[in-house]
């Protein structure tokens, strides 16, 4: 049987890769989230500053349109205020220095067949996969 | 301006795909961390799906060379894997585990995710701050 969830996701998968290859064919540019507001944070490249502006402006309002057509959407976020620091902080730090998130190394670099992006993200997935089994299944605090 | 108009309608649609994808849930990012628990496959489904379009974009793109707007496809990076690279990585992965966010949903759902979520923007936006800091200790160690 397949989940509708999976249905979900996969066409909301497409409109990702949709997006990413707009972003490349059109502008040029590769469709990285950490890169594009990492970039803009630190004043680096300021011709494509206008260009990110709107990529992350529309990013952060777009989905406010679509919120209404479902009945509850939840992010289901901690509630642990220091989780939520510590978690941010290590994935501000991780994706600049590793130079891309899931969308950079993820969708772009794995669909080039990039080594960068295959195994940073062979690294994140397994990471998350150990503090998983770490914080979730042993300690029990996530 | 039509450069600008253009990256709102890529932002625009990464947005929308994060949010019909379920990925701005941090339920199914951690469901599909957490192999020994109640696994979720959900992410794999929406990595294939978006990986689909970008595979037949990157050959369109080694076509052409220039995109349509007049700029040079990005090179293919050098295939170092260094220091940085790792190191990043596994940070990420740490947080992305913990909390279940990352950078794209973390933005995309800041119109709806609450102070929790702002929060997380915040200090993620401090730890991309602070990276050049700690890039120069890592250029220390030895290769």
């Amino acid at each position: 049987m397949i989940e509708q969830d999976w249905v979900h996701g996969f066409a909301g998968g497409l409109m990702i890769g949709g997006a990413a290859a707009l972003y490349l064919l059109v502008n040029g540019r590769i469709m990285g989230a950490s890169g594009i507001l990492g970039s803009l944070l630190d004043g680096s490249d300021a011709l494509q500053r206008a260009e990110r502006l709107a990529f992350v402006a529309a990013l952060v309002l777009v989905p406010l349109l679509i919120v209404p057509f479902y009945t509850t959407v939840e992010t289901h976020l901690t509630g642990n205020w220091l989780l939520i620091v510590i978690g941010g902080l290590l994935t501000g730090l991780g994706t600049r220095l590793a130079n891309g998130c899931t969308s950079g190394h993820g969708v772009c670099g794995i669909s080039r067949l990039a080594p960068r992006g295959i195994v940073s993200t062979v690294f994140y997935i397994l990471a998350g996969g150990i503090v998983m089994v770490l914080f979730r299944q042993v300690l029990g605090v996530i | 301006m039509l450069r600008l108009v253009m990256a709102a309608l890529a932002g625009g649609l990464f947005g929308a795909g994060l949010l019909v994808s379920g990925m701005v849930d941090t339920t199914k990012v951690q469901g599909w961390l957490d192999v020994f628990g109640d696994w979720d496959p959900t992410l794999a489904f929406v990595m294939g799906g978006a990986i689909l379009p970008m595979a037949v974009a990157w050959r369109i793109a080694a076509r052409r060379k220039v995109a349509l707007l007049g700029t040079p496809i990005p090179p293919r990076p050098e295939p170092k894997l260094d220091h940085s690279l790792i190191l990043g990585s596994v940070l990420f992965g740490a947080g992305w585990g913990l909390v279940g966010l990352c950078p794209g949903p973390a933005l995309a759902s800041l119109t709806f995710g609450g102070w929790g979520g702002l929060l997380f923007l915040i200090a993620m936006a401090a730890g991309m701050v602070a990276t050049p800091l700690v890039r120069r200790q890592i250029a220390r160690l030895p290769a």
